[in-house]
Formats: C-alpha cells, structure tokens, sequence
C-alpha cells in the first residue's frame, strides 16, 4: 500500500500545479498543457513498453509520430478528385510496382542460394525498380502538385472521421516498426538507437518533401475535429443559456443591460475554447486510462513476466525455450504502434499537420527523457514522467523569466546581462530538461516512480 | 564532344565541395569513434559540443575585429582557434569529471552513458542559446576566393571554371594537417600506444600500468581539439546556426559506422565517402552529360538520381545498408 500513497502523492502534486496554471495564467492555458502532457503520457507509454518491459532502445520516435500524423490526413481529409483524375492512376502504377519489386526480391533470395550473382540480381531488380518507379511517378506527381497548388495539390484522403484515423495511424506505424524491426533488431543496444534516430529523419524527410503524399512543407490546416467548433458553440442556444446559468452570480453584479450583453459575450467565447478542450481532455483521458488498463494487465501477465525475464537476461530466456527475436519485435510493433496513435492524437488536437515540425529534439528525447524520469518499466511512472516534462518544458520559460526578474531586479532595465537573459528566457527549457535527466540519472537511476517487482 | 569541359563540371560541382564537406565530416567522425574507443559509449552530445567550441571561436572573432586584429588574406577565425579548443577542453573536462566519470568508475552499460549524453546534450544546447542565441551567424572574413569561375576561364579559355572557395582550401588543408598530426600521436608516441592499448583492452592495460586518468585526459583533450577544429571549419564554410550542427551530427554519426566504428582512419574516409555519396547521388548531372554527348542527344530531364531534399536521406540509407550488410563497417573494428 505505500507504494500506491506514493504514485497518488505525485499524481495530486501534478494536478495541483496544473489547477495553479489555471488559477494564474488561464484555464484555456492549463487545458492545453493537460491535453499535450496527456499525449506525451500515450507516447511515454509507447516508449515505456519498448525501453522498461523490453529493454529495446528506440531513438525513430519522431517517425512514428510523424507517421501518426500523416494518418490523420490520409483519412479524414476529403480527397481531391481532379488530383485523383490526373495523377492517381500514375500512383496507383507506383504501389503496384513496389509490390512486385518486393515480390521479386523475396523470391530470388528463396529460390537461389546465396551468392555473388544473387546479390547483384537483388541489386538491379531494386536499381531498376527505382528507375522505373521515379518514370511512373513524374508526370503523375508533377499533374498532381499543379492542381490548385495554394489549396490542395496533394491527393487529399479518403473523408472518414477523424477518430478512425487514429487506429489507422496505429497500424501505419505498427507496419512501419515491423520493416524496421525486421532490419534493424538485431543490432547491438547503441548501434540500434542510432539507425532508429537515421531511419526516423528518412521518414521525416519523405513526408516533407513528397507533397502529392500531404502537401509536404506547405502543411495541410483545417483538419477535421472530433470535438464542436467554437464559433457553432457561441452561436447555439443551449449553450449560452450554460454560460448564463454558471455565471449568474457575477452577471447579476452588473446592472447595465448592454454591460452585461459585453460581457456575457466575453464569458461565452471563453467558455466555448474551454469546452471544446475539454471535450479533447475527455477524448484523452479515455484513451490513456483504456491503455494504462491494457497494459497493466499485459505487464503482470504471464506475456509480461516473459519479457522482463528477456530483459533482465536474454541467454537465459533463451536458454528456458522463448524466441527473443520474434517477441522482441512483437513488443517493438506494439511499443511503436502507441506512439503512431499519439501522433494522430496530437495532429487531431491541433488541426493543423506541420511536417517541418517534427524535429528529434521535441519528439525523440524530449520523450525519452519523460520515460526515464518518470520511471522505466512503470507505467504509473512513465505517464507522470509524460505530465512533469512537458509541464517543465513549457512552463520553464515563465518561471525562468519570473527568477531572472527577480534576481536582476537590482540592476537598471536597460542592463545589458539583464537584456539579454530576458531575451533568452525560452531557452532555460532545455537547461531545466538536461540538468533534471542528468540529476534523476545520477541520484535516482529508476526514476520518480520506480519499476515494482512482484514477488509470485 | 568535349570531354575536359564535363570533367571541369563535374569538379566544380562535386569533387571540390565533397572533399570541403568530407573533410568537415571526417574530424567529427574521428571525434565520435575516439570517444567510443576510449570511453565506449556513443555520444550523442556530439553536434553541440562542437557547436560550442565554435561559438566560443565566434565570439573572439568579433573580439579580435574590434581590437584590429587580423591575418590579413587569411580569416580572423583560424587565429582564436587555439584559443577557443582551450575553453572546449575545459569544458568537456568539467563535463566528464562531474558527469561521466561517475559512470565510468562504475562500469555502466553503453546504454546509460547514451542516455547521460543525451542530458549532456541538452544542457550544452541551452548554453549555447543562452549565450549566443540560435541566429543565424557569419564570421568570414578576409578574402574569399582563391579561384573565381571568370579568372579561371579567362586563363583557360574554357566554358567552364572553376571556383575554388578560400575556406574549402582552408578546410582540406587544416583537415590532413590535424589528421596527420594525431595518427602519428596515436601511432608513434608512447601515450598513444597507451591509448591503443587502453580502448584494446582495460584491464590488460590497467595491469601494465597505464594510468587510465592520463588515457582518458588525453582523449578529451584530442577530442576538444578535433570537436572545435570541425565545428570551425564548417563554420566558416557555411554559417554558424546552433541548430545545423545537432543535424550534422547525424551524418558524422553514419561516417563514422560507416568506417567501422572504435577505427579513426577508418572514421577518416567514412566522411568522404558520405559527402561524396550525398552529393554525387543528389547532382543533376544534365551539364555534364551535355558536354560528353553530341549535340541532337541533349537530355532533356535533369539526371538527377534524387532531389537535393533527400541530400541526408542518402547517407542515413547508406548507414542502413552498411549495417545490415556489413555491421562493423568498412575497415572492420580494429579498435584505434
């Protein structure tokens, strides 16, 4: 039970210093930090199943992220049928082609045995499937990216809802951690987080630069929501008769009829960008909570015992009959398919898909550090790791401005150690996020919450 | 037909910039495979320290202009090197006594010395912006060409020219006379076959009575010096921009697997043969063919294997294969 007092001592402290946020800076600001430290909490989990239950070091988390994201405009955005017209069956050609590239490799590499000549034929098949790709693809992409180049210019999506795409972001990046798993799982621990951090920026970099695909770096905004607009709210009856009801007190204090009109308008558009963020909250929370129950039960499963047990010592596992490689890349897919969601999550939070955003500082070991300050192997852990980094990574550059005014307020305004500090508030984030991993690395290497083994 | 044209080209527009880049690739490589011989761990903190060393080598620049000093022909920037690899060394000194040591002494797994370099990262990153902020900055100065396509075609007569930057002659040079100097210092010197012995083999070494405080004093001090020697260079080639240098560790990263990591020669050309694999792979090579073949055969297309976008996606690819064909690199891992 003392265990337990912990993990509930630190949630409320979190919870505490977000209802602070709100009381001080604004309820709108503390909903968005909630909703962003509840995505950071998928992805830590995500990361947290790879790194604490398997003990996989995996550095691509931007490129599942940004693969979640790209989800969210495959299938919600309505497909732009000229696109589809001059250019789709171009497209169309390229995937068929893939599909038989890979065919043909896969059945030269059964059939032959291994040598210098098969090597070669693999070889050209793929250099010719290339060439051949890049002659199909040019003039589709070309008539593609020329319909209504400031609008659209891709191919749009397919028009579903918005939530679908979210599983469909999942199984896009699951597919993807299975090709990379297949590749890169066999390498040692270091060699893997590199090739996982290269393979991430190739991805990245496709997605940036293939605008037929997602309109690349020219970004696609308006994505559909899963949650009511704004300004539906402020016009809708029931809604304003909400605001009413919660604020009569103090609308009553006013006397003036047209005061009172102003300043229930205010109320209303304050309220309607509180709602609807609390509708995402919701959204979240439902997805974190489904998650922490599933992979809880996983965790203290005989699955999970098997694979602390590879963790803890992969020749003896091995040894007792279990399939490192297969379970190892199980748990990679599974792990990598949880960031993908969180990546369609954050596209859909913020309506907006921004590929030159997706930089491996904020997505990769921003998320890493969560998990390892909040505790690896620990999912309660790994979820508050997710809540105190992004709360820090956001709110460091108030709280350091606040400390450099206080600490120079001696010295006149125009000081130029003064000036420029101010000027480089925003920076003291990193400061704040590099000195804590290297202090929890150090002093408490299990994290805020540590790993709790369970005696059976 | 004309062949000495194309080949003119085709210097111009990849020999002599490959060499410039892989030379700047080549001491980073060189920097990562030491620190993973020595002290056996990846280091991910890479990109920023040499980013820091040439902030402090920017910082004297404009200190130095505003004194008057200068070298004349020559960049302000080569004359606070010197200057600026001292504080670098003072600061990975500081650096590893109060974060990695206590790692090393403890024998951690590779993993955590990455994690711990990571939070090195973060922390040299906010130093960094702190003090000189995360704009854009240029601190060329003297003169900047050797060479200029006109004069060169002046001279020659050709069509083509040639041009040859004054800070890619710089870097080529700078770069074989640093190299030169450490192999000899790795091969001929008595604390370098300290060194080798060190990162072949601790505890034989240890027995032998190699002081591993020196090796690994030693090994921060070369490295300052290759970090800031690097981090410079590409500096005054293109600009300083904090950020860029956090990218280029990626492809310092793929040269220095790709030469077989724990091997600084082979870390050596591992950067050329990424910088000429990125560029030869992403040059349009329309010019070139235009010179070799007749006229009525012109192509039309640019020739161009993959768009200049991909430029980093082919060294990252190029690190993929290396790893599943042949994971300990080119010059297979002789460690040092």
């Amino acid at each position: 039970m003392k265990n337990y007092k912990n993990v509930i001592a630190a949630y409320s402290i979190m919870i505490f210093l977000i209802i602070l946020v709100g009381i001080f800076q604004s309820w709108s600001i503390a909903l968005t930090i909630l909703n962003y430290c509840l995505i950071s909490a998928v992805m830590t989990i995500g990361a947290n199943i790879q790194w604490g239950y398997a003990g996989l070091i995996n550095f691509g988390i931007m490129g599942y992220t940004a693969l979640g994201g790209l989800a969210v405009v495959l299938v919600s955005v309505e497909p732009v049928k000229k696109a589809w017209q001059v250019g789709g069956l171009n497209i169309l050609a390229c995937i068929w082609i893939i599909v038989a590239i890979i065919f043909v490799v896969k059945f030269i590499l059964n059939r032959f045995n291994k040598s210098k000549l098969r090597n070669y034929s693999v070889a050209s098949v793929i250099l010719g499937g290339i060439i051949l790709l890049r002659v199909t693809a040019a003039p589709g992409i070309e008539a593609i990216e020329s319909v209504d180049p400031a609008k659209t210019g891709f191919l749009g999506g397919m028009g579903l809802p918005v939530l679908f795409s979210w599983i469909v972001g999942a199984l896009l990046a699951g597919s993807l951690a299975f090709v990379i798993g297949k590749i890169a799982l066999g390498l040692r621990a270091d060699y893997l987080a590199i090739a996982t951090l290269l393979i991430a920026e190739i991805i990245v970099s496709i997605i940036k630069h293939e605008e037929w695909l997602a309109r690349g770096v020219k970004n696609v905004i308006g994505l559909k929501r899963p949650a009511p607009y704004e300004i539906d709210l402020q016009t809708s009856e029931w809604f304003i008769n909400l605001v009413t009801k919660f604020n009569s007190s103090k609308l009553n204090l006013i006397n003036s009829i047209s005061d009172k009109q102003e300043a229930l308008n205010q109320m209303v558009i304050d309220a309607s960008s509180v709602y609807v963020k609390l509708c995402f909250t919701g959204l979240f929370l439902t997805v974190v909570i489904i998650l922490l129950i599933v992979t809880q039960k996983a965790l203290y499963s005989p699955w999970g015992r098997k694979m602390r047990a590879i963790r803890d010592n992969e020749e003896a596992a091995s040894a007792m009959g279990k399939n490192i490689v297969k379970e190892h890349l199980l748990i990679f897919i599974l792990g990598s398919a949880i960031v993908g969601l969180a990546g369609a999550m954050m596209v859909t939070n913020d309506g907006l898909f921004t590929p030159g955003s997706y930089r491996p500082m904020r997505y990769t070991f921003v998320i890493w550090v969560m998990v390892i300050v909040g505790g690896t192997g620990n999912n309660f852990g790994a979820i508050l790791g997710g809540f105190v980094v992004w709360f820090l990574w956001v709110e460091a550059a108030p709280i350091a401005l606040f400390l450099i005014n206080l600490f120079t307020s001696h010295l006149p305004e125009t000081n130029a150690v003064r000036v420029h500090l101010i000027e480089s508030a925003p920076y003291f984030r990193f400061l704040v996020i590099g000195i804590g991993l290297l202090l929890i690395m150090r002093y408490r290497p299990q994290g805020i919450i540590p790993e709790k083994i369970i005696k059976q | 037909m004309d062949f000495l044209n194309a080949i003119i080209v085709l210097f111009n527009f990849t020999v002599i910039p490959a060499l410039a880049y892989g030379s700047q690739l080549a001491l980073g490589a060189i920097f990562v495979t030491l620190i993973y011989a020595v002290l056996r761990f990846a280091n991910f903190a890479t990109g920023d320290m040499m980013s820091f060393g040439t902030m402090f080598a920017v910082i004297l620049t404009y200190y130095f202009q505003s004194l008057g000093f200068g070298l004349g022909v020559l960049p302000t920037a080569l004359l606070t090197i010197p200057f600026a690899i001292l504080i670098m060394i003072l600061y990975m000194l500081i650096i590893d006594k109060f974060v990695f040591s206590y790692y090393r002494i403890k024998k951690s797994p590779p993993v955590q010395f990455a994690m711990v370099s990571v939070g090195v990262m973060f922390v040299t990153q906010a130093l960094i912006r702190i003090i000189i902020g995360p704009s854009d900055r240029r601190f060329l100065d003297g003169e900047k060409f050797i060479i200029k396509a006109t004069e060169f075609k002046e001279m020659t007569g050709l069509a083509e020219g040639i041009t040859l930057k004054s800070t890619q002659a710089i870097t080529i040079i700078v770069t074989l006379i640093v190299v030169s100097i450490m192999f000899w210092f790795l091969n001929r010197t008595k604390t370098g076959t300290s060194m080798r012995a060190y990162s072949d083999n601790e505890d034989l070494a240890l027995l032998s009575g190699i002081d591993p405080k020196k090796v690994v004093l030693i090994t921060w001090v070369i490295a300052g010096i290759l970090a800031t020697i690097g981090g410079v260079l590409y500096g005054l080639d293109k600009s300083y921009r904090p950020f860029v240098y956090f990218n280029n560790m990626l492809p310092i990263f793929a040269a220095a697997i790709v030469g077989g990591i724990g091997n600084p020669f082979g870390a050596f050309l591992g950067g050329y043969v990424i910088a000429f694999a990125e560029i030869f792979v992403t040059y349009a090579y329309k010019r070139f063919i235009s010179y070799l073949l007749p006229e009525h055969l012109e192509p039309d297309s640019l020739l161009q294997l993959l768009s200049t976008d991909y430029k980093f996606a082919v060294s990252f690819s190029i690190l993929v294969i290396v790893l599943l064909i042949r994971p300990s690199g080119i010059f297979k891992g002789k460690v040092i």
